[in-house]
């Protein structure tokens, strides 16, 4: 399941304005700078605040990052079935492909290994479906160890504002049991 | 030794502003450059330093030639549609000879265009843009931490040449994220107008020393061509100081000339890149050597006065220059003047908002010329 050795590694979050997927590569991007490696995030989207398709990309290595964005996706997140439709073809069979079946109905395939999850579902549960990127960060974290999990903790709680560090752990939390339920099942 | 931070392109231009002792900024909001000036409006007046929001890009480029007539050192910072408003205040800014830096973050143009999309649309417009013969500098930067070495570099020119420079980013160096160095002062050398010796005998349009108002000299500043006074003069004395002011920049091409040779001693390809799109040629150039093509890479951070002697050297030794650019070929036809038929020149563009892959510019180096855009050969490709 691990990718770790893969380097670099080269992972995509897409979705809709508004869902916190560049916040997600960023503070991913943080946790692999905190790890010692490099990293490059880069970000697309529309003129809208909110709503319109965004999409974030990080590349980690040891050693430069020249092009500075995704070629071919080692993971990609989708949490919009828009960005399931964009990017889910654009994948090969050892892409690891996050759907949040929240969102995205079993309609949609994609060729690489595709793990369904309800991720806006259980950040509702949480409390709030802004939390959503957290549990997705943990979720891809969990399925594709990149970066060591208290590594990535930390740059969650160092990311978000003091009154909702908390609301966030939780939420990574439960985006580690959402993988884990998933791992014990599909083992 | 130095920290590291994860920041963005925009940031990294903001904190080297402040790093090279900028002390007043101007500006009017414009993505993708706005986070410049949301971080220079907190910390310029913590270290009691001057923003302001002005009314319009026309009032931010005045600001900027204004106070740096009292002394400051300043910088705007803006993208295309600002930029275009700008020209004017450029053009004055460089018959007056004022220190001052101008950021354009480029964007899909033109007019309102595509504003959350990068381009390398502003290369002649930044050379050209304001009318007549003029003394101008314009630099380019490819990573984040080169963002942050322009800026410096930019505000140095700035200060050495008493020139407008125009340093040109682009939405995607803008709103990027990499780990870099943070440098620490001395890291990176910040040089100050030279001080006239004699106060009394001060002609502010002699030469490039600089000393603003209020400080025991009485001149005279305007738009109008003038002599070494300040006051107007017109025919052959109008000549004689465009001549000087236009030689100011391109008599020192050599020390302006900054850029990164990579892989380009045994290259029989030459890539010649510059801005982001340094850094799909660089992946380039290792994608060709993978394949056994003798490729490397010319980038180019200096781009006026261009380096017509760089262009020359490279096209003495390669059998094909390539030129990726996000427009529909602009700096080329500076390249193709200059490599004077000494290779082949290959025009590679791409216009859609996106960037150049690799591979994109890795097959173009081999395909045959396709037909012409407007009267050069090469191809414009998309995703």
């Amino acid at each position: 399941m691990s990718n770790i050795l893969k380097d670099p590694i080269q992972i995509r979050f897409s979705g809709a304005g508004g869902q916190g997927l560049i916040t997600a590569g960023v503070i991913l991007a943080e946790a692999a700078m905190m790890d010692g490696r490099n990293v490059v995030q880069t970000q697309t989207y529309g003129p809208e605040a909110r709503l319109g398709s965004s999409r974030a990309e990080v590349i980690i290595s040891k050693g430069t990052i020249a092009y500075p964005e995704v070629t071919s996706p080692d993971v990609l997140l989708c949490m919009s079935t828009e960005a399931a439709k964009k990017y889910g073809a654009k994948c090969t069979p050892e892409t690891v492909v996050i759907f949040d079946s929240t969102n995205i109905g079993p309609e949609f395939t994609s060729p690489g290994r595709v793990f369904r999850l309800p991720i806006t579902e259980t950040a509702i549960k949480v409390g709030t479906k802004v939390v959503a990127n957290t549990v997705a960060l943990s979720v891809l974290n969990s399925l594709v160890p990149v970066v060591p999990r208290e590594t990535l903790a930390a740059a969650i709680a160092a990311r978000v504002p003091s009154k909702f560090r908390e609301l966030n752990q939780r939420a990574g939390e439960a985006g580690e049991q959402l993988a884990a339920g998933l791992l014990a099942t599909s083992a | 030794m130095s920290k590291k931070r994860l920041i963005q392109g925009n940031e990294a231009c903001a904190h080297a502003a402040l790093y090279a002792g900028c002390n007043f900024y101007a500006g009017y909001p414009i993505t993708p450059s706005s986070e410049v000036m949301e971080i220079l409006s907190y910390e310029l007046p913590k270290l009691g330093r001057t923003f302001i929001q002005m009314e319009d890009e026309i009032a931010s480029i005045s600001a900027i030639i204004g106070a740096a007539w009292g002394g400051a050192k300043t910088l705007t910072a803006t993208s295309g549609p600002g930029f275009s408003l700008m020209q004017e205040g450029l053009g004055y800014a460089s018959i007056t000879e004022t220190p001052c830096v101008i950021v354009n973050c480029q964007r899909w143009g033109p007019s309102t265009g595509q504003p959350t999309k990068g381009a390398q649309g502003d290369v002649m417009q930044s050379i050209w843009g304001t009318h007549g013969d003029h003394a101008i500098i314009v630099v380019t930067a490819s990573t984040v931490r080169d963002a942050f070495d322009m800026t410096v570099k930019s505000f140095n020119f700035a200060q050495q040449y008493r020139v407008p420079v125009v340093l040109l980013m682009d939405e995607v160096l803008a709103h990027m994220r990499e780990n870099i160095d943070w440098p620490e002062p001395g890291d990176i050398e910040v040089i100050e107008a030279k001080r006239p010796a004699d106060i009394k005998s001060y002609k502010p349009f002699a030469n490039d020393e600089f000393l603003p108002f209020g400080q025991g000299a009485r001149y005279h500043i305007t738009g109008l061509a003038h002599g070494a006074e300040g006051f107007a003069v017109s025919d052959e004395a109008a000549a004689r100081e465009l001549k000087r002011m236009v030689g100011k920049v391109l008599d020192h091409t050599r020390e302006l000339a900054l850029h990164d040779r990579y892989l380009l001693d045994d290259a029989e390809l030459a890539v010649i890149s510059y801005g982001i799109t340094s850094r799909p040629a660089q992946s380039a150039v290792d994608l060709l050597r993978a394949r056994g093509v003798r490729a490397g890479l010319l980038s180019l951070k200096t781009l006026w006065p261009f380096p017509d002697f760089l262009i020359r050297e490279v096209a003495d030794h390669v059998d094909t220059i390539v030129v990726p650019e996000l427009n529909m070929g602009q700096l080329v036809r500076e390249i193709e003047r200059a490599a004077g038929g000494r290779c082949r020149v290959i025009p590679v563009s791409r216009i859609d908002g996106h960037l150049l892959t690799p591979a994109q510019i890795a097959e173009s180096a081999s395909a045959p010329r396709e037909p012409a855009i407007g009267t050069q050969g090469g191809k414009v490709v998309h995703a």
